[in-house]
């Protein structure tokens, strides 16, 4: 007679299991993007290059900002939009630490844009991944700067009247190392850029286009998660070498995923020597 | 210990190195900069670091994340730059991370007059943030005190697990003195208490005897949580009134459960005192001497200057001030302390001689404002 086993997913050695089960409503992309981190994380630890001690999670406030709870790291849930500071405090008093910031677009590109361009502009060596669903979700659907032109939002009852902020094209003119975007209907970018991302130093930007059906979904009328992780896959394109003039998000023309910059600039550790 | 003639400021830093300091981030603003500035090209030669961020919640909040690593860490500012500050500060209370505030008063409301004195944050140093907190508040009078009072500030934030506020004064901060600066080993610097489990048995918020946490940082294997929503001992968000209670209660009992060493006012002619003027910081500097010469023209005049603004001693100050028939509070702003002072020693021996100025207390102004009470 089979013995009933209890299963034990891969991934769960990183995670605060008894913190289990998490906030985010049913089709949210956050739980897919933050499985994908692991696994390049648990790789770069498996080689022997990341020791699992000296990795630091630092986040914000927002759904994204949750990642915080359930990580088994050392970890920090802090002030909505300053989680880049806190992360640069980190690093430098302690450059030995990886410290990787997790934030939704509003938490890093809204409040916290201000920490965002200038640690950007200091290749700080962090790595910073946006998780970007278009709206403020955790507080009911409010306009994010990255809100599409003429959505509906809580806040914009007539449709948003701004145009939305492109952040790959914003860290992308600044002196970041690294710039990406994956989108949760391709999980295994996602792995591989945040492997990457952790062998190298300076500032490295991932942004994660996710699905958020519960609220962003409501506003653009794809409630049903899998009708949206299937409309947004439907309008991903993998670019091996994608340009920055064609990261515009558009859903109309489809939205380029891919590693828009990759370079060796001397980091902010190396600029002022120390680390 | 060695004679140095140092400004306000100046002494600060000393003061900070002494204690252990190792990371400070900061954005320029008057009359502050001056302390960035001095503390960028002493820190890197002991190991440490200053980084100019790109404002002053950035400077703050990076702050309290060098902290989380284990090191000393702290920033100044002056009143617009500190109103910034006010969000960091509550994350540096709910927290527990130790960190030192430096606020070098000027003018205001607003951009004020960056160059010139006030007294108007007083308030602000004991409330500037939302939530209900309390946290120790300095007012140094000399550049001895500024040096003193800043070892007691990194002292009592690494003892007490919490920010620290020194409330300096422009012209505390750029006034020259002589003053005695301590060599190593000759005074007494506190690290914050580590835990001495393993971190399988580690709870990062809860506390000991003294209702301190002792605190594992980052790097450390023991999987620090830092949560600046409402928390258990575990550092789990809890919405319920009674983890709520059990942390407002504890992070305020923390500091009352110390205020013997917290609190320290200074008492000059006191004892036989018919009049005591209550003073602080660069006001004090002059009420001294106005209570010097009332008291050799036969008046029983004595002066109580507080070290610590927040929290106050009731009982201490009670008894000090029991039996002088008058107590003038003497501050340069519009009434801050005389209000806890009226509530403490009653408001029918009360006084309040607020001098409104900009420029450092003349003698005449002081005792003009004294005499009318006498």
């Amino acid at each position: 007679m089979a013995v009933a086993k209890k299963v034990i997913h891969p991934l769960d050695k990183y995670l605060r299991s008894d913190r289990l089960p998490h906030i985010w409503c049913p089709g949210c992309g956050i739980g897919i993007a933050l499985a994908a981190m692991l696994r390049g994380i648990d790789r770069r630890i498996r080689e022997g290059k990341l020791d699992r001690n000296k990795l630091v999670f630092v986040t914000g406030i927002g759904c994204s900002a949750r990642v915080s709870f359930y990580v088994d790291f050392d970890s920090a849930h802090t002030l909505h939009g300053r989680a880049i500071p806190f992360a640069a405090g980190v690093k430098l008093a302690n450059p030995s630490l990886e410290v990787i910031v997790v934030g939704g677009d509003g938490d890093i590109a809204g409040i916290g844009g201000n920490h965002l361009l200038h640690a950007a502009r200091r290749n700080m060596d962090l790595f910073v991944v946006m998780i970007t669903n278009f709206v403020y979700a955790m507080t009911g659907g409010q306009l994010a700067p990255t809100t599409p032109l003429r959505v509906y939002t809580t806040t914009t009852p007539y449709g948003n009247p701004e145009p939305p902020l492109n952040v790959i094209k914003l860290v992308a003119s600044l002196n970041a190392n690294y710039v990406a975007r994956a989108s949760v209907t391709t999980p295994h970018y996602i792995e591989s850029f945040t492997y990457k991302a952790l062998g190298m130093k300076g500032f490295r930007f991932l942004e994660v286009v996710s699905t958020c059906p519960e609220v962003y979904g409501r506003h653009i009328g794809l409630r049903n998660p899998v009708a949206m992780l299937e409309e947004l896959k439907k309008r991903v394109i993998y670019k091996a070498h994608p340009v920055v003039d064609e990261s515009d998000i558009d859903w109309d023309k489809g939205i380029v995923i891919g590693e828009y910059v990759v370079r060796n600039n001397p980091s902010y550790l190396d600029l002022i020597k120390r680390g | 210990m060695k004679r140095e003639f140092l400004s306000g400021n100046r002494a600060v830093a000393e003061a900070a190195l002494l204690s252990g300091l190792r990371f400070y981030a900061g954005y320029p603003i008057t009359p502050a900069s001056d302390l960035m500035e001095y503390l960028a090209e002493r820190l890197p030669k002991v190991g440490g670091i200053a980084v100019q961020f790109e404002d002053e919640i950035a400077s703050i909040n990076a702050a309290i994340g060098a902290s989380w690593t284990g090191a000393k860490a702290m920033t100044a500012t002056s009143g617009p730059g500190f109103s910034l500050m006010a969000e960091g500060i509550s994350l540096a209370v709910a927290t527990e991370t130790p960190l030192v505030v430096v606020d070098i008063m000027r003018a205001g409301p607003s951009t004020g007059i960056p160059t010139k004195t006030t007294q108007s944050d007083v308030y602000q140093a004991r409330w500037l943030a939302h939530g209900d907190y309390i946290l120790p508040v300095f007012a140094p009078w000399s550049a001895q005190d500024s040096y003193d009072l800043t070892i007691k500030a990194f002292n009592m934030s690494e003892k007490l697990r919490t920010p620290v506020i020194l409330l300096s004064d422009a012209v505390i901060a750029h006034m020259w003195e002589t003053l005695y600066v301590k060599e190593p080993g000759e005074v007494e610097i506190v690290s914050r208490k580590k835990p001495v489990e393993p971190p399988e048995e580690y709870k990062p918020y809860k506390p000991g005897e003294d209702l301190v946490p002792p605190m594992a940082v980052f790097g450390e294997g023991y999987k620090v949580i830092v949560e600046s929503l409402v928390h258990d001992e575990a550092g789990y968000y809890r919405q319920d009134t009674r983890t709520y209670r059990e942390m407002v209660a504890r992070l305020r009992e923390k500091i009352m459960r110390n205020i013997g060493v917290v609190y320290e006012h200074e008492e000059y002619w006191v004892e036989d005192a018919r009049v005591i003027l209550v003073s602080y910081g660069s006001t004090a500097r002059m009420a001294y001497p106005v209570a010097k010469s009332l008291l050799s023209r036969g008046l029983r005049v004595g002066l109580l200057r507080l070290k610590t603004l927040w929290p106050l001693d009731e009982g201490k100050l009670s008894s000090a001030l029991s039996k002088a028939d008058k107590i003038i509070v003497v501050e340069n702003n519009t009434g801050r302390i005389y209000y806890d002072i009226a509530r403490i020693a009653g408001r029918d021996r009360a006084r309040f001689s607020p001098i409104l100025t900009v420029d450092p207390p003349g003698f005449n102004e002081v005792l003009e404002a004294v005499s009318k009470w006498l």
